[in-house]
């Protein structure tokens, strides 16, 4: 019996989100009274030993070249050996693109019941139930799953990171594995940069902000807050921002310790993909804007005049 | 050439979300239903555009679920789609729902089965590999573009911060999502055509499910907005430095 996380990487590093999964990951085997392992896939350029100050004890590396590319078959393939090799009765992964790719076939290969959005740890007193969002953030499930083996994908930020001491032994596996049906011909990712998904502070902008000349006043809040920016539907349909950057119920869903929305009205589908976000900061004209319902702190003002005093006093704050 | 495009009923986006029966039953009342947006706006419409393409490309549509849903099946038929299948029972788990497209895509030999990212109200987003993993096929998941020449298909799929070109053979399954097509608004000769269009019903196969939903919750409300004045920006960000500990 063990319980193992797959470990995610992003540019050849290891995400944000693994280290949270294998922090989940390693209290679950706590609670079953077993040990949590690791497998990473892919040529890496972190120490996988260093997993160990997540809580786990070993982590396979599976660091083949031919790996290096992304296939949820052939992953799913690796996992499955080991799973196998580690006696896992219960697999992890972050409920990110790739997570939310191999999970269901891991679940199908190995008849393995799944939870997909885990807000929490299971509750193992009867039986195993997981948590989870449903309805675009709006409700949870409560989730039994009736099998032995079981796979969660856990909700970014749900969790959190926990760090402590802690070297992994690391063990290479070299197995044997169809050849990957789907050919890589191009990766693009932003270079250096948070991906939103990832990011811990998130600041948005909505047609309020009346045209993409005056972005500047959110890249300029977000340089100095250190955060990835969003956007609403609209803006991204009308072409201000680029379409990776739009949040909500047919975007992204994201949960950021801080969302800073800036003349975004706050509609319902707006909402579930910001609903998770630890804590809401409103900037808009109309004090019935729906949005202030949603917020924890917000300032009814004219975001062209507001906007840049924010900055200001993050500036001086900070610096 | 033929396309499989899975389609699920679910609650409109604006539709309270309340629970029945102790917690544990979905209050459907005074709930529109809708067909899953990204099931309707990208994959059922880029099935079409690829049959407007080429004329000869046979488009099937499959539902998993009760009589109830067949007036969302019409509304994907006025759309577009030849004929609609509807496996004739109470949609399980996302691995029962699997299953039973499984079971149909098998005897059908699709050449390309789509579906949504995921569904709007159970956020599961795994029916997609599912289906591609009882089929062995491979499966590109959240695809924002979608080109297809001869039997290769070149895929774009999302990543975190950032996208992937893939190219691959036919069969394939792929989970759709924005970028891959517009939504279309069916159009008075569509709706009409729908009404004639086969909606065969067959029985399900005998699946168990993983997976079971005990009880549904709904999140602590917010404690209330704090506001701040305008000339209080800085108050704002010593809040957020000092009291939520954010920045
Ligand atoms: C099925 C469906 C799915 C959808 N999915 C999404 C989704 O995923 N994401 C999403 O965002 N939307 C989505 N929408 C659209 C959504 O309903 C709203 O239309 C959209 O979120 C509105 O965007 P907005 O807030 O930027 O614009 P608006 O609603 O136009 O709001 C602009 C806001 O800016 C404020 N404002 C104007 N000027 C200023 C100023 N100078 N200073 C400060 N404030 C100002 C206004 O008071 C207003 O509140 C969806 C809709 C449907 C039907």
């Amino acid at each position: 019996m063990s319980v193992l996380v797959f470990i995610d990487q992003h540019d050849g590093h290891i995400k944000k989100s693994s280290f949270e999964a294998a922090s989940y990951a390693f209290k679950i085997a706590q609670q079953l009274g077993t040990q949590a392992e690791g497998i990473l896939i892919g040529k890496t350029n972190d120490d996988p030993a260093s997993l160990g100050k997540y809580g786990l004890k070993k982590v396979y590396v599976a660091s083949d070249d031919k790996y290096s590319q992304f296939d949820d078959g052939v992953y799913t393939g690796i996992i499955a050996e080991a799973v196998a090799q580690s006696g896992a009765n219960v697999i992890v992964f972050s409920n990110n693109f790739n997570g939310k790719a191999i999970a269901p076939r891991l679940s199908v290969r190995l008849k393995a019941g799944l939870v997909t959005g885990a807000v929490a740890l299971p509750d193992t007193s009867n039986g195993f139930v997981v948590k989870k969002s449903v309805f675009s953030g709006k409700a949870f499930a409560n989730v039994s799953v009736k099998t032995d083996t079981r796979v969660i994908t856990l909700n970014g930020n749900a969790y959190g990171v926990n760090e402590t001491e802690g070297s992994a032994e690391v063990v290479s596996i070299s197995p044997s594995i169809a050849e990957s049906k789907v050919r890589v011909k191009e990766v693009n990712v932003l270079k250096g940069e948070v991906p939103l998904s990832e990011a811990e502070i998130v600041v948005s902008g909505g047609r309020g902000l009346k045209g993409p000349e005056n972005w500047n006043l959110v890249t300029d809040l977000a340089a100095a807050l250190g955060a990835a920016t969003a956007c609403s539907r609209p803006v991204s349909d009308s072409g201000w921002r680029p379409h990776h950057e739009h949040v909500g119920q047919t975007g992204l869903a994201i949960a950021p310790n801080l969302y800073i929305a800036i003349g975004i009205s706050g509609a319902i589908q707006h909402l579930a993909g910001v609903n998770r976000s630890k804590v809401i900061v409103v900037i808009n004209k109309d004090p019935e804007a729906p949005f202030f319902k949603a917020a924890d702190y917000g300032i009814v003002g004219d975001a062209f005049e507001v906007v840049p005093k924010i900055t200001e006093a993050v500036k001086k704050l900070k610096g | 050439m033929k396309i499989l495009v899975c389609i699920s009923k679910t609650p409109d986006t604006t539709a309270k979300i309340a629970f029945t029966d102790n917690n544990t039953k979905f209050s459907e009342e005074g709930v529109q239903h809708i067909i899953n947006p990204y099931d309707e706006w990208y994959a059922l419409v880029r099935a079409v555009e690829l049959k407007e393409k080429d004329a000869s490309t046979i488009i099937h549509l499959i539902n998993v679920g009760d009589p109830s849903n067949d007036a969302i099946i019409r509304k994907a038929l006025a759309i577009g789609g030849d004929e609609a299948i509807r496996v004739n029972t109470t949609a399980g788990d996302d691995y029962y729902v699997a299953s039973q497209i499984a079971e149909i895509a098998k005897e059908g030999q699709y050449d390309l089965i789509l579906t949504g990212k995921e569904t709007i109200d159970y956020n599961g987003a795994s029916v997609g590999g599912m289906i591609a993993e009882f089929l062995q096929m491979p499966f590109i998941s959240f695809a924002t573009k979608f080109d297809l020449e001869g039997t290769t298909a070149t895929v774009t799929r999302e990543i975190e911060g950032g996208a992937e070109v893939n190219e691959v053979s036919l069969p394939v399954v792929v989970s759709c999502q924005q970028g891959v097509a517009e939504q279309r608004i069916p159009n008075m000769r569509g709706i009409m055509g729908a009404r004639t269009k086969p909606l065969k019903v067959v029985e399900p196969k005998d699946v168990a499910t993983l997976t079971e939903i005990q009880s549904f919750d709904l999140p602590a409300p917010k404690q209330g907005v704090k506001l701040f004045a305008p000339e209080q920006a800085e108050d704002l960000v010593k809040a957020l430095r000092d009291e939520a500990k954010v920045i």
